[in-house]
């Protein structure tokens, strides 16, 4: 290459011209980090140790309490469980809350976007754990808890401190991890 | 048997590419010179192998081979046969045996065309392009084998995802892809002048015209990308600073600096490193787009043809290509000068801050892009969008359109404002109007009123090269440069007003009801349902009137298809000179009333018509180009030829 | 990687516009798909939901998001402005709920001041990067 211009040469030495290599290093690094250590990909409820935000739900059905948060703080820890009918899921776990109900846990129930025939059909169908159930027609109970879907499952301590959330299904192998944090929550 | 012929042909192309690198590095070397001889005619045919193959392909989802895994968990017998053949391309196999495809025969063409160059940097080049391709190769063989069978051979095939059954999409990734690959041309050129230290303009010269074409592409393929997600997701949004789509802006980017820089090292034999670096960039940006959304490590919610094996294979070569490029040019590039010099105000000043600006834009959106990730090996989430992108982006393309407006008048080397000064008075008075104009009406945000005032100046300024001059005689490249550079303003306006003027309706209406909706009327007419080949849909009929005009029927759908059974939204969009009415079917809601989603878009054509101008000012710079380069070629051995008679 | 806008959106299509596990009806939350009455509140709303972030489907704004908690989102969002809340307001509601996630707009943070502090950086690398170009550069 021809040399015309001394000055300039100089330029592009030094430490600058690693700079690309250092930044491709630290880009493999990062996406390393994130291919081997898969990044949990629910998001979950910032409310974790904060008291449950007030609320009140009417009755799902006619024959059932609604559900008030004020229900939860009533010295003994709860199960609140955001279902709906029209969520497959909630199939699966039915037979584990049927399970931690008949244990004596008290377990509540929010149904988010539903009606009261098909909640009918699917309580009749698949079971039904709850003390109380609330309608939450509109969602906003479920965003003022935090929750991003359904099925999921808060315990709630006896003053009413959101202690734990359980996204998605409770399958056999959590149950026991549920009644600890009842456990827990019962301290 | 046709799957078995691809399968054969795509090996042997992986050997022919291992032969073109072992006899173009060893051709470099004293010993292996007789070896160099063999490497033209080996990357030709090496990209004949690989189009082979990916016709087998294209023949095996033409005819439903449902033998053949891929065919069977992508196509489907009762589709379409545009669809059918589109299939071909649009899953992971089928879309790496593109990508490969697409590099060997550019590695060809550049084998049988390219001499103007020492045959030393064509070998190093070569043999470059070869190193890229064999990864790919291996990639698809070990881990995405595209004609693997499937026993015993199922009776139907899972089908397409309905989104992909579009006519504009069926042929937007081909579009993108041969942009992305192309792009490998310049990377292997770099490589070659790395290895040589050759570079100059000759250089500059022999890479241009495919950085220009992969250019051309990726502006067409990004254009035609964003209106199918425009008039296809049914939410009126064009762009959403989404991973995938910064995927596909990042190495356009990176391009659009590289065609900027060749040209100053074409003609005025000046940034040299900087130019090669961006080569080796560009092409890197193509394979770091793969990567993140391949390996499904910022969208795998969407666990759709995303692995994250796939994703590692794919890091190792990125590893290996982009580390080992890099390093060679932390290696060489402080022995490359940066050429000639110039000053702060000229037209090498003003590209050369473009290039600052454009990757700094770049920079922007890769770690914008990245941030997420960044925060989650921290144990933390957040969330990068439009309200980050739009204006650090701005910070940055606001002064580049200020300088893209003075730029082209600059002369080389050395100018005064002064001098251009003059000619920009039109232009500032139109942007002055302009902001007075918005300024009266009110109600516009800070960077919808910047994009639309810079809009007006810049279309102005951006004709200002084509005066003073014959327009006969002017070259094609500075048409193509001022079409490009009016395309930007066209566009810009676009986003702006969409941005600025847009009006939005959601209404619930029984048939017989009208809504109003900027300068439209829109009466339900009713609700029936229609069928398609394999959907069956919904479908609104709309009466729509633009203030007095005669009434039009437009037809949203909701569609059903059953392969794989999914529902999709079919907007109906109708397009008057000043905009577009963007019409949706929703759900029926139920009392009986139907919801509707109207959108009157004042000007939002203007942002692909601006895309499609850009793209055709490089298809003129490209013909312009490349028509001088021949007459260059010709002249050069008409006198080869006479000296050789005169030596006689 | 082209097909990664096709991937990309086809895959968020695939999400959220349809939520086809089930029967799940649209949102039936009242604001879900009606605007507000007064137009410059409306605005007010959709600028907010713009840069919401939809919890289902993770890759769209609730704005742009056919999935039914998208629809209470906005509901959400449409009563709360509509009751004079400001939109900054509502914005940190979500966020408490559910971390930075839910904003599209990063908030200054001890995590997330890297995605400022780079483009400043950026400006000032352009800028010495231009000087030192053409400090000796300079007319001859």
């Amino acid at each position: 290459m021809s040399e015309e211009t001394p000055t300039t040469t100089r330029k592009g030495g030094g430490w600058a011209i690693w700079l690309p290599l250092a930044l491709f290093a630290a880009f493999v690094a990062l996406v390393l980090i994130g291919l081997l250590r898969p990044a949990d990909r629910n998001v979950e409820s910032t409310l974790i140790g904060k008291p449950v935000p007030e609320f009140q739900l009417p009755p799902a059905l006619p024959a059932r309490p609604g559900l008030d948060s004020r229900d939860l703080a009533n010295g003994k820890p709860h199960l609140v469980n955001i279902f709906a009918s029209w969520c497959l899921p909630c199939r699966v776990e039915a037979p584990q809350l049927a399970a931690l109900a008949e244990a004596g846990v008290p377990i509540e129930g929010i149904s988010v976007r539903d009606t009261t025939e098909a909640l009918q059909r699917f309580l009749d169908e698949h079971g039904d754990p709850f003390q109380r159930i609330g309608a939450d027609d509109d969602g906003k109970v479920q965003l003022s808890l935090g929750s991003s879907g359904v099925p999921e499952t808060y315990v709630i301590d006896g003053k009413g401190v959101i202690r734990y959330q359980h996204i998605g299904e409770i399958r056999p192998e959590h149950v026991p991890l549920i009644l600890d944090k009842l456990r827990e929550a019962s301290r | 048997m046709i799957a078995e012929l691809g399968l054969a042909a795509l090996w042997l192309a992986a050997a022919l590419a291992a032969l073109q690198l072992v006899s173009g590095a060893l051709g470099l070397t004293p010993k292996g010179a007789a070896l160099a001889g063999i490497v033209r005619p080996v990357a030709v045919v090496q990209g004949l192998l690989a189009l082979t193959a990916f016709i087998c392909l294209i023949y095996v989802f033409a005819v439903t081979d449902l033998s053949v895994k891929l065919v069977a968990m992508n196509s489907h017998s009762m589709k379409p046969l545009v669809f059918k053949i589109a299939g071909a391309w649009g899953n992971h196999e089928g879309s790496m045996l593109l990508w490969v495809t697409v590099m060997g025969m550019a590695g060809g063409v550049v084998a049988l065309i390219e001499r103007r160059l020492p045959e030393r940097t064509m070998l190093a080049t070569l043999a470059g392009q070869a190193f890229v391709s064999i990864g790919f190769y291996a990639f698809l063989l070990i881990a995405s084998n595209p004609f693997e069978r499937l026993s015993p051979t199922p009776v139907e095939g899972n089908g397409l995802n309905p989104l992909l059954q579009d006519l504009g999409l069926a042929f937007h990734p081909p579009t993108l892809y041969l942009g992305y690959v192309g792009l490998s041309v310049a990377f292997s050129f770099a490589i070659g002048a790395l290895v040589t230290r050759e570079v100059g303009p000759a250089f500059a010269r022999a890479m241009r015209p495919w950085v220009l074409a992969a250019w051309i592409f990726l502006t067409a393929g990004i254009a035609a990308g964003s209106y199918w997600a425009y008039y296809e997701l049914g939410w009126g949004g064009w762009w959403f600073w989404d991973p995938v789509e910064n995927a596909s802006l990042m190495p356009w980017l990176a391009a659009t600096a590289l065609l900027h820089s060749v040209s100053v090292l074409a003609a005025r034999n000046a940034l040299r490193a900087w130019t090669i670096m961006l080569g080796v960039v560009a092409f890197s940006m193509s394979m770091v787009g793969t990567f993140l959304v391949r390996s499904g490590i910022l969208t795998s919610v969407h666990a759709f043809a995303v692995d994250p094996e796939r994703g590692s294979f794919i890091l190792v070569l990125l590893a290996i290509y982009i580390g080992g490029a890099l390093t060679l040019f932390a290696l060489r590039a402080g022995t490359v000068t940066e050429g000639e010099r110039f000053a702060l105000v000229s037209r090498e000043g003003a590209l050369v801050f473009n290039n600052v600006m454009l990757s700094a834009i770049l920079g922007i959106v890769l770690f914008g892009t990245l941030y997420p990730l960044v925060a989650e090996a921290m144990g933390a989430k957040v969330s990068v969008g439009p309200p980050y992108f739009n204006p650090m982006g701005a910070l940055f393309v606001v002064p580049m359109l200020v300088v893209l407006a003075v730029g082209p008048l600059l002369r080389w080397r050395n100018d005064r404002f002064g001098r251009v000064g003059g000619r920009l008075v039109i232009p500032a008075m139109l942007v002055a109007a302009g902001a007075m104009a918005l300024l009266v009406m009110g109600g516009v945000s800070l960077l919808p009123f910047l994009g639309l005032v810079l809009a007006v100046g810049l279309a102005w300024a951006s004709l200002l090269p084509l005066r003073e001059r014959k327009l006969r005689r002017t070259p094609l490249a500075v048409w193509g440069m001022v079409m490009a550079h009016f395309g930007v303003a066209v566009s810009l306006f676009g986003m702006s007003s969409e941005s600025a003027f847009s009006i939005e309706k959601l209404v619930a209406v029984n048939a017989g009801d009208t809504t109003e909706v900027g300068p439209w009327l829109v009466r339900l007419d009713g609700v029936e349902p229609v069928a398609g080949p394999n959907w069956t849909a919904l479908e609104a009929q709309l009466k729509v009137r633009y203030k007095d005009a005669d009434p039009v029927m437009v037809r949203p759908q909701s569609r059903s298809f059953w392969t794989p059974p999914q529902q999709t939204s079919e907007s109906a969009l109708l397009t008057r000179w000043n905009g577009q009415l963007y019409a949706v079917l929703g759900g029926e809601g139920e009392d009986g009333r139907w919801q509707l989603r109207l959108w009157w878009k004042p000007f939002v054509t203007l942002i692909w018509i601006g895309g499609l101008l850009i793209a055709f000012g490089g298809v003129l710079a490209l013909i312009g180009r490349v028509k001088s380069d021949l007459r260059r070629i010709i002249a050069r051995d008409r006198t080869a030829d006479r000296r050789e008679s005169q030596g006689r | 990687m082209s097909r990664l806008i096709v991937m990309l959106l086809a895959a968020i299509g695939l999400f959220c516009a349809v939520p086809s596990l089930a029967q799940e009806e649209q949102s039936t939350a009242p604001y879900a798909y009606r605007q507000l009455d007064d137009p410059a509140k409306e605005q007010q709303a959709q600028d907010l939901m713009e840069t919401l972030r939809c919890l289902q489907c993770q890759g769209q704004s609730i704005a742009d998001s056919d999935a039914p908690i998208a629809g209470s989102m906005r509901s959400l969002v449409r009563e709360r402005i509509a009751s004079g809340e400001r939109p900054e307001e509502i914005r940190a509601w979500l966020i408490e709920r559910y971390g930075d996630y839910v904003s599209y707009a990063p908030q200054l943070t001890s995590l997330t001041w890297p995605l400022f502090a780079v483009p400043l950086a950026l400006v000032l690398l352009a800028f010495l990067l231009l000087r030192r170009r053409f400090r000796r550069g300079g007319d001859r």
